[in-house]
């Protein structure tokens, strides 16, 4: 057979066949994956909106958004201060307080360190932060990583004050 | 199954010596000799395949957004069609899928019927065949339950009373049936196990069905004995592979045609209302695929007698094997019979019909003929055939009906110079 190297007729219809059935199982898998992410009443209660009218300087509420905890706190002069003298050099995931912030007053990020999705604690460790109990990560005023696993300093999640007394996460 | 496959890659030869699960595949989907001769009608076994699988998949993940309580069940359908990414997608394919599977399966067993394929040496094919379809009738029915409309409520409540015609024990059963003393959250949760269970039951019959099959082989639309690895047969893969994919391209569309055009014709308005255990809908039907036999069951004026005979209109096909006497398959063959054939289907979408409508006047009394015939073909009919029909002669080979008399002269001319 000189021509076997020609395509023939069968070449093109068995790979004209598979092409069409790859393009039709492609088609098949996309509702059959995306029915798993996030459904349309889960995305109506993307974002929470919070009055911290009630909230005094050096307390902080948690809140529920999108299942997560988020931490609102009210810093102290003090607490302030502290977050914006550290050195930058000092910092595992290097970043300055005025970047974690819109009003230095507010402190907002979701509760969920960065190592292993455990909640820490407020007002503990060694920097006057917070502290988680399950590998012993160390936060400060900032929410910033200073010593143990955690890989990053804890997040911030999108927000705006909507007036004084009222923040509406995500 | 004989095959002379050999595995040629290193990979393939390694696997295929210690597991032959490549030889067994080559053997049973590729290299499978099928007479040359089977129609369009043989191609329902590969949709069938299709429909399960179709119905196994889009019911786990429908499954993943199910909540089978009684006081959930309806809002968590609602927010599978409102809410969950293309959710509507998947349970009209679901819902659909499930009488497009009926469809399927009547056509398939019709096939059978008209050639002859649940003789002799098919029985066994057959019979497996009948428990997939008393399967089916329960996994069908358990997931109509599921939506807690009010016809899946009263439908439940009608099908589970069927249970307390049993003397003595009638009410003990329906009341375990149940897990309590009416339809609600304990049988819906049940409902849903088995509903789950039940297709991988089927599953496992139609690996023991396909099983069957392939040790005697194909029937044909002559219904004769083809001689295994002659002229008379083709290798299953590319020849029966590419009809059947054919077939089931078809089958799609109109599939396809239902899910997105009128997902809803098949089903039941009242079922888009929640269950209501204090008002019953005006008018009570089943699934269209459930009609015949619905019909069947309101024919006979007893309620134990009714279900008897609901349930024996099933069961007797488990004993057609040899209620039909005639050793010729083919009802091409048989001029007799392919005319009762003919009545019994039309007999058959008649009690569909009669299933549809009031059970009151003449419906009723039509429901009762339709439905003594319907056995009458079976016990009567079928028997005595068998000893009465002059049939026609068989041919000799599956080749010689497509020859011409012209070919036919030529060779015996050939054959006798």
């Amino acid at each position: 057979m000189s021509d076997s190297k020609a395509v023939t007729r069968r070449n093109f219809l068995y790979i004209s066949t598979a092409a069409f059935s790859a393009a039709g199982a492609a088609a098949i898998g996309i509702p059959l994956v995306s029915q798993m992410n996030p459904d349309a009443s889960v995305k109506a209660l993307a974002s929470t909106e919070v009055d911290v009218s009630t909230i005094v300087p050096g307390q902080s509420i948690t809140v529920l958004w999108r299942g997560k905890p988020v931490f609102i706190r009210r810093r102290t002069e003090v607490e302030i201060a502290e977050a914006k003298e550290v050195k930058i050099e000092d910092l595992p995931d290097p970043e300055i307080d005025d970047n974690r912030v819109q009003n230095p007053e507010w402190l907002v990020m979701v509760g969920i360190c960065t190592h292993l999705g455990c909640i820490p604690l407020g007002n503990k460790g060694d920097y006057n932060g917070w502290f988680c109990p399950c590998h012993g990560s160390h936060y400060d005023t900032s929410g910033r990583i200073r010593k143990g696993p955690a890989p990053t300093n804890l997040e911030i999640p999108d927000y705006v004050f909507l007036d004084d007394n009222t923040i509406k996460i995500g | 199954m004989s095959t002379d496959y050999k595995p040629q890659s290193a990979v393939a030869k390694w696997i295929d010596k210690r597991l032959p699960l490549i030889t067994l595949f080559n053997g049973h989907l590729m290299q499978y000799p099928t007479p040359k001769n089977l129609n369009y009608w043989w191609t329902f076994g590969g949709i069938l395949t299709f429909c399960l699988v179709t119905q196994i998949i889009t019911g786990l993940v429908l499954a993943m957004h199910y909540i089978a309580d009684a006081d959930l069940a309806f809002s968590s359908v609602e927010h599978i069609m409102r809410d969950v990414n293309y959710g509507w997608l998947l349970r009209y394919i679901h819902a659909n899928g499930a009488s497009m599977f009926f469809i399927a399966v009547y056509i398939h067993m019709a096939r059978s019927l008209f050639y002859g394929s649940y003789k002799e040496p098919r029985e066994l094919i057959w019979i497996i065949g009948v428990f997939i379809f008393l399967l089916m009738i329960a996994t069908a029915f358990m997931g109509y339950v599921l939506p807690w409309g009010q016809m899946s409520f009263w439908g439940a409540t009608v099908i589970t009373n069927l249970f307390s015609a049993i003397p003595v024990f009638g009410e003990s059963i329906t009341n375990w049936l149940w897990g309590g003393y009416s339809v609600g959250s304990p049988l819906l949760t049940r409902f849903f196990t088995l509903h789950y269970l039940l297709p991988f039951l089927i599953f496992g019959l139609v690996i023991l069905h396909v099983w069957a099959l392939h040790v005697p082989g194909n029937n044909n639309p002559e219904g004769i004995d083809v001689v295994q690895g002659s002229q008379d047969t083709v290798p299953f893969h590319p020849h029966y592979v590419v009809k059947d994919v054919f077939a089931l391209l078809i089958f799609m569309i109109i599939f396809a045609g239902f899910v997105f055009f009128t997902p809803n014709l098949l089903g039941h308005t009242d079922n888009y209302i929640q269950a209501n255990p204090l008002q019953t809908p005006e008018h009570i039907v089943p699934e269209w695929y459930f009609l015949p036999f619905y019909a069947i069951l309101r024919a006979i004026p007893d309620k134990l007698g009714g279900v008897i005979m609901m349930v024996s209109a099933i069961a007797i096909l488990a004993f057609l094997p040899w209620l039909d006497t005639s050793k010729v398959r083919s009802a091409k063959y048989r001029p007799l019979f392919k005319q009762f054939y003919w009545i019994f289907l039309a007999n058959f979408l008649l009690l569909g019909y009669l299933g549809a409508q009031p059970a009151e006047g003449i419906y009723v009394i039509i429901s009762r003929i339709a439905t003594i015939y319907y056995f009458v073909h079976f016990v009567i009919i079928l028997p005595v055939l068998g000893f009465v029909e002059k049939t026609k002669p068989l041919p000799k080979s599956i080749s010689e009906p497509v020859l011409n008399e012209k070919e036919r002269a030529v060779k015996a001319a050939t054959a006798s110079a």
